[in-house]
């Protein structure tokens, strides 16, 4: 049966190098007809390359590409499309100011009467082919309205009106909510049961098992396992895709209600109104307490007010009313800055490395010293000190494994992992008595996660407060010592370490009750 | 680190052989607009190339029309550090040139060893003073500096034309009179006497330690490394505690004074005295030499010889073509090394590609 069987996809020793580096070494994938199939491994273990391969973006230096059973070359996105191959990239490839429609027709435009665009024909397509697929986006919305799910989809309207019968998908849930994500899968599901043949490309295991039929696992650009995802398990896919057994959950104590009573409260914030930068309300008079040595996590969608608590507690923003004590000194805003923050103890882990946390063109040892550079340890007045600045990342970068270990490369080129490493090596080695950290693991291989949450874990245990705010409810659930849900601007419930479950956290982030 | 200097090494050595490749292609696409004109091209680059290099006169010619290019492609290199894009500082060197004058006819009494440096002083803080206006409005109010800065030009004009014609101009002259003798600084020729008739002076000296400084500034303090910072990604310098609009303002300043610096060429080193259009363009042209040296200092300081030489050259062919080919010339210069920058980053982009 096996031999006979012809897959819609069938890549085999592909190959590709960029400069002397291997992307690809080897490389093979076998997709079945209609299947949804799973591409996982870690940031840098050459999945995008391999599927950029099969849409026609790069070409291998060695290896064969079969589609339905036929070997083609495919040497733009255009062959590809022609093949009837679909992607949707990471980042979003739509034009704000045009209808959904509009967006969908792009490039392929319906015509009438031999020139002018077919509008209603346009509309009329879209709209047939979001109710088939069940994908509720309305064709005439413009596109800067919409939610990333909603853009999400979108994309992937975009590719089923060229026809698509195979469509890759890039870490296509990295940008949703949890409610969203639910979404995600029913449309993933009702494509295969279409007959569509989908490959995932992920490195979040419990999404693997959950939506596909069958797993491929690479490792430093070679295919290391071809599994049916029935017989496989979070552990051993991870396994797989390290090379090592990887623990999920850190080991830890969580702190006892008599613990946190006895210890000092370290950031107090009291009835804390604050306006996001577009003017709307943020944040609605929102308290809360931390004790050192206390892990205190906030779930919550996001745009809900997290990034304006983080903003006011590094001091880049001031709120419209409220107080914060912070380490036992009451915040005057007026003379607040990001500067002060730092020099009162506190470290920030933000949100987004590329944007907040990272020169990209940096090299390792220049972000390890960002912000911390006119320490008297790295620098005088006239001076930075080249040679303490080298031996600190040095030794910076072997306690964190920063990987490769080389401080004189740009951070661009590290993967996602590893510059997340940069981050967490310089914030953490400032000793800070209060961490505030944001979405620590996102876009992060699950062999870094494990690192990130063990450096988290070590932090409170040295009688650290942190602040943790995510959207992995996993995350959330499995390093906090104390739970806040944060609903527009407020904390709508708090509750101790295993008190509360992920259904409830997302049905008091949706605004529901507990 | 051996690694990382060979590396880097070869990055630079790479960087300018593409670069004298474009210059090369310039010339080659430049032929055919001489050819255009009716003239053999080889006969007018064999005449530059003598005019210049051979002749010592057309080298201290390079070298003095070098002088205040150098001064302001720094000024706008400065400011593309910081991702401020300086234009004004044609109106930053005439401010700085006409407070350089005054003093120096104003405080005639002094001696040179008082009064050399309250000049040179003097043109630094004019440019200062010329760049502050752009440089608060936009800490303050984030008005763009491209319009600022253009307005600030043509007010600087305005403003030395009225005050020259009004107040300080000599009888029969659209000049000031000169500065006292004591602000005169002294020319090449003295020293090499080939240089005869030239006005090269030392300010070259100093536009070569401006350089040095350049390069001290921005990659060895920590001002420098905060200035880069914010050039390359200002969300994450301010995430890390980096006070940007301090920063941006003081760069600002800098950037300047280093335009105002420029006039010293022609107020201390040539006429000794201040005159309207004596600028004649160099703070605009600063911006190609900047982009052209790759605000690097030393490149920079090839860009500001390479056209230094084109604008002596622009004399030394007139008899054979319109002066206009060198303003050809010097356009597809400016077009062929950036377009050949450009590509060599895509290239160094595409090895470094993310492999995720």
């Amino acid at each position: 049966m096996e031999t006979t069987e012809t897959f819609a996809i069938e890549l085999s020793g592909v190959t590709k190098r960029f400069g002397g580096i291997y992307a690809n070494k080897d490389a093979s994938l076998k997709v079945r007809k209609g299947e949804i199939h799973a591409l996982v491994g870690e940031n840098g273990a050459g999945k995008s390359t391999l599927m950029k391969i099969l849409y026609g973006m790069y070409r291998p230096d060695a290896g064969e590409i079969k589609v339905n059973g036929r070997a083609v070359t495919l040497k733009s996105p255009k062959d590809a499309i022609d093949l009837r191959i679909g992607m949707v990239h990471q980042y979003f490839m739509l034009v704000k100011t045009l209808t959904v429609a509009e967006n969908v027709v792009l490039g392929e435009e319906p015509v009438k009467n031999g020139f002018s665009m077919d509008y209603a024909g346009a509309r009329e397509e879209t709209r047939r082919l979001i109710e088939k697929f069940n994908l509720l986006l309305d064709p005439d919305a413009l596109v800067s309205n919409l939610s990333v799910g909603e853009e999400q989809r979108l994309e992937i309207l975009k590719i089923l009106y060229r026809k698509a019968d195979i469509l890759i998908l890039d870490e296509p849930t990295a940008v949703l909510t949890p409610q969203e994500i639910k979404y995600f899968f029913d449309i993933i599901r009702k494509l295969s049961s279409e007959g569509k043949t989908v490959v995932l490309i992920t490195h979040k295991l419990k999404e693997v098992l959950a939506l596909s039929g069958s797993v491929t696992v690479m490792r430093q650009g070679a295919t290391v396992a071809r599994v049916e995802t029935a017989g496989a398990t979070e552990s051993s896919l991870a396994q797989l895709m390290v090379g090592r057994p990887v623990v999920f959950q850190v080991e830890r104590a969580p702190r006892t209600k008599e613990e946190l009573e006895k210890s000092d409260t370290a950031l107090s914030v009291r009835e804390l109104k604050a306006m996001s930068a577009k003017g709307h309300a943020a944040l609605n008079g929102l308290s809360l307490e931390i004790k050192k040595g206390e892990i205190f996590g906030i779930a919550g969608v996001e745009g809900n007010g997290q990034s304006e608590l983080i903003e006011i507690l590094t001091g880049l923003k001031r709120p419209v009313s409220g107080s914060v004590v912070m380490l036992g000194k009451d915040i005057d805003f007026s003379r607040n800055s990001p500067r002060r923050m730092f020099d009162s103890g506190i470290a920030h882990i933000p949100e987004d490395r590329h944007k907040k946390g990272l020169v990209l063109d940096y090299s390792v040892a220049e972000n390890l010293i960002l912000g911390r550079h006119r320490e008297p340890a790295f620098s005088t007045m006239t001076a930075i000190d080249f040679k303490s600045v080298a031996a600190f990342s040095a030794k910076a970068a072997g306690d964190y494994g920063i990987y490769p270990p080389r401080t004189d490369l740009r951070a661009g080129a590290l993967s996602g992992g590893n510059q997340q490493k940069i981050v967490v090596a310089r914030e953490l080695s400032r000793e800070p008595r209060l961490l505030i950290v944001s979405q620590p693991t996102r876009g992060v291989d699950v062999g870094a996660i494990e690192f990130i949450h063990k450096k988290i874990i070590e932090t409170r245990d040295l009688g650290c407060a942190v602040l943790l705010i995510s959207a992995e409810l996993s995350e959330i659930l499995s390093l906090s010592d104390r739970v806040g849900v944060i609903y527009r601007g407020q904390l709508a419930g708090v509750f101790g370490a295993g008190e509360v479950g992920e259904e409830q956290l997302g049905l008091l982030m949706m605004g529901g009750k507990a | 680190m051996t690694m990382k200097l060979s590396k880097t090494s070869k990055g630079f050595l790479i960087n300018i052989g593409v670069t004298l490749a474009a210059i090369l292609a310039s010339f080659i696409v430049g032929a055919f607009f001489i050819l255009l004109v009716g003239v053999n091209p080889l006969s007018v680059y064999w005449k530059l190339f003598e005019g210049i290099v051979l002749n010592p006169y057309g080298l201290a010619q390079t070298l003095f029309k070098a002088t205040p290019l150098i001064m302001t492609g720094l000024a706008i290199a400065l400011g593309f550090k910081a991702n401020i894009f300086n234009i004004g500082a044609e109106g930053q060197m005439v401010v700085g040139g006409f407070v350089c004058a005054w003093l120096g006819f104003t405080f005639s009494g002094l001696p040179a060893f008082f009064l050399v440096p309250l000049c040179i002083l003097g043109a630094f803080l004019g440019g200062v003073l010329w760049a502050a206006v752009p440089a608060i409005l936009k800490v303050r109010t984030g008005a763009h500096e491209v319009i600022t800065t253009i307005m600030m030009n043509f007010i600087a004009l305005a403003l030395t034309n009225y005050l020259v014609t009004y107040f300080f101009h000599l009888p029969e002259t659209v000049h000031t009179q000169l500065t006292s003798q004591a602000a005169f600084l002294p020319r090449l020729d003295q020293y090499i006497s080939a240089f005869k008739g030239s006005p090269a002076n030392v300010t070259l000296f100093l536009a070569v330690a401006l350089c040095a400084a350049f390069w001290w500034l921005i990659w060895k303090t920590p001002y420098g490394y905060e200035t880069r910072a914010i050039g390359l990604n200002p969300s994450a310098a301010e995430t890390g505690g980096i006070n940007i609009r301090r920063n941006i303002l003081l760069t600002f300043l800098i950037s300047g004074g280093l335009s105002g610096l420029a006039a010293t060429n022609f107020i201390m080193g040539y006429k000794h005295y201040f005159e309207e259009g004596f600028s004649q363009g160099v703070g605009f042209m600063g911006i190609a030499v900047a982009l052209v040296g790759q605000n690097n200092p030393f490149g920079i300081i090839f860009a500001a010889l390479l056209f230094g030489a084109l604008s002596h050259g622009t004399l030394v062919i007139n008899a054979l073509v319109p002066k206009d080919i060198i303003q050809i010339l010097q356009a597809l210069v400016i077009f062929f090394v950036i377009s050949a920058n450009l590509l060599i980053k895509k290239y160094t982009a595409k090895l470094n590609e993310d492999r995720s």
